[in-house]
């Protein structure tokens, strides 16, 4: 199957990006240099396109039933003009995917994972036909982000959308455009979705205005400086939100609410935890990767995401280790010990240093 | 290095020899300097950490000399040429964004002795490798 095309594709083909498949999209991986474009973000504003995230709109007199069922999160907080993150979860309290609940005037809006598409829509649909809801993807909607200390600014002068007094988690919604402040980047910044053949004019605008187009290699190394976790990589089915530091986007109120995996988080929290996900910074030389061995003082953990970070000038990741890893610890890197050290992300907000 | 695809415009200096897993030997006062191509460097994206092999290490043709990490991948930097690696790019452990920039002056990697000089007649010449860059690139 040919892979899909964004909206925004011929701007990238235009701007010179190397383009690379991803999930079942061509997505632009950087634009040169994912450092310079990484710096760009975290100094004044970025311009991703994420055109190949799933969103999903779910109304009838029932869609907030549903959310409460599949959606591990409290589905309250997500009003009309607030958003919510969260996870999907299954009978076993494994992860199906992580989301955004995005609440509207009428019903709800998910956006959720390119590469978990088809089962995250499946798992809606199944659950869809108990309480009589409609779902309809969204794949006339193209999804750009500008993030970045100066992205409202941007965003407010290249459109005759006001966003200035938005909210952190707020949407707001006009002419089939829905605009809401939130990013995977750790910096301030807008979301917005809007019909596809209005985009690559609003990309040109943000572009012309001053953002600098970043590809999906400085989307990562930003989230994870800003302790943001990959969908696939730092969790998965076999993982629970409590292994996965995200215990906090679980709603246990109401305790009558039965969302899906409720009983396996719930046994999982009163037997006690076997393994956590922390952050881990190299001090010796070198670069963490996904699946290297990490040996604490509490015995061996993995590492789930690992990068060199452009903010701080060294490696930095997640590992999933035993709850009472703390401290110094050795990152096996080809076969020797390289020296790091536990700590709990974030690692970077605003541009600045956050851990201890 | 493998499994490298790039699909912008590469440098491809015909004053050096090509291995096919896109490293350039430039041979000079009998002692072979090695580095990774254009084509190499572009694909790896942003280097951020080279592992140098130390001075003394006896290579061998086509194994495993050193390592380069970009931001996104690790690769192995496989020796050309056997022989003994007489000196090091120490340049690159401060400043490993010069194999981006400057892939075959100041970002070499490491010199060997070689062994046998006639090896490097083993390594494509730039047209040959211009078009095993092309035939990589195909099979995307």
């Amino acid at each position: 199957m040919a892979a899909r095309r964004t909206a925004l594709y011929e701007e990238h083909v235009a701007a010179k990006a190397r383009i690379v498949p991803f999930a079942d999209w061509s997505m632009p991986l950087n634009y040169g240099s994912q450092i310079a474009e990484h710096h760009e973000v975290r100094r004044s504003v970025g311009l991703f396109d994420v055109s190949h995230m799933t969103i999903t709109d779910v109304t009838g007199t029932c869609a907030r039933e549903l959310l409460a069922r599949v959606f591990a999160g409290d589905v309250g907080k997500a009003a009309p003009g607030r958003a919510v993150y969260g996870v999907l979860l299954n009978e076993s309290g494994g992860i199906i995917d992580d989301v955004i609940v995005y609440g509207r005037d009428a019903g709800y809006r998910v956006v959720s994972n390119a590469a978990t598409r088809e089962k995250v829509l499946d798992w809606l649909h199944a659950h869809a036909a108990d309480f009589g809801v409609d779902l309809h993807e969204r794949q006339d909607l193209a999804l750009i982000a500008a993030q970045g200390p100066d992205a409202l600014r941007t965003f407010c002068a290249a459109t005759s959308m006001d966003v200035a007094d938005l909210r952190t988690f707020s949407v707001r919604e006009r002419n089939g455009w829905m605009v809401a402040r939130t990013g995977y980047t750790g910096e301030d910044g807008v979301e917005a979705a809007l019909p596809v053949d209005q985009a690559a004019a609003l990309w040109r605008q943000l572009s012309d205005a001053g953002a600098v187009a970043a590809g999906l290699a400085a989307r990562d190394t930003l989230r994870l400086e800003a302790g943001l976790l990959l969908y696939g990589q730092d969790m998965d089915e076999t993982t629970s939100p409590l292994e996965s530091n995200l215990g906090w986007t679980v709603a246990w109120d109401p305790p009558e609410r039965g969302f899906v995996g409720r009983e396996a988080l719930a046994r999982q929290r009163a037997r006690g935890l076997e393994r956590v996900l922390r952050g881990v910074v190299l001090t010796g030389r070198g670069v963490i990767r996904h699946g290297q061995r990490v040996e604490t003082n509490a015995g061996d953990g993995a590492v789930t995401s690992g990068i060199f970070s452009p903010t701080l000038g060294y490696s930095i990741g997640f590992a999933r280790v035993p709850p009472e890893a703390t401290g110094d610890c050795l990152i096996e890197i080809r076969g020797a010990g390289i020296p790091g050290r536990i700590v709990r992300p974030p690692f970077v907000r605003h541009g600045k240093q956050v851990f201890k | 290095m493998n499994d490298v695809t790039s699909d912008m415009p590469t440098e491809i200096p015909d004053d050096v020899r090509y291995a096919p897993s896109h490293e350039w030997a430039r041979i000079d006062d009998e002692v072979v300097t090695v580095g990774i191509s254009d084509f190499a460097q572009q694909s790896l994206g942003d280097v951020v950490y080279v592992e140098l092999p130390q001075v003394g290490d006896e290579v061998s043709a086509g194994t495993e000399a050193c390592v380069v990490e970009s931001v996104k991948a690790a690769a192995d930097v496989y020796a050309p040429v056997s022989g003994t690696v007489v000196a090091v790019n120490e340049t690159l452990e401060e400043s490993p964004e010069m194999v981006n920039q400057d892939p075959y002056g100041d970002g070499w990697f490491f010199k060997v002795e070689p062994t046998d000089v006639e090896e490097l007649d083993d390594l494509l010449d730039a047209d040959g490798y211009e078009q095993h860059c092309e035939s990589e690139d195909d099979e995307d």
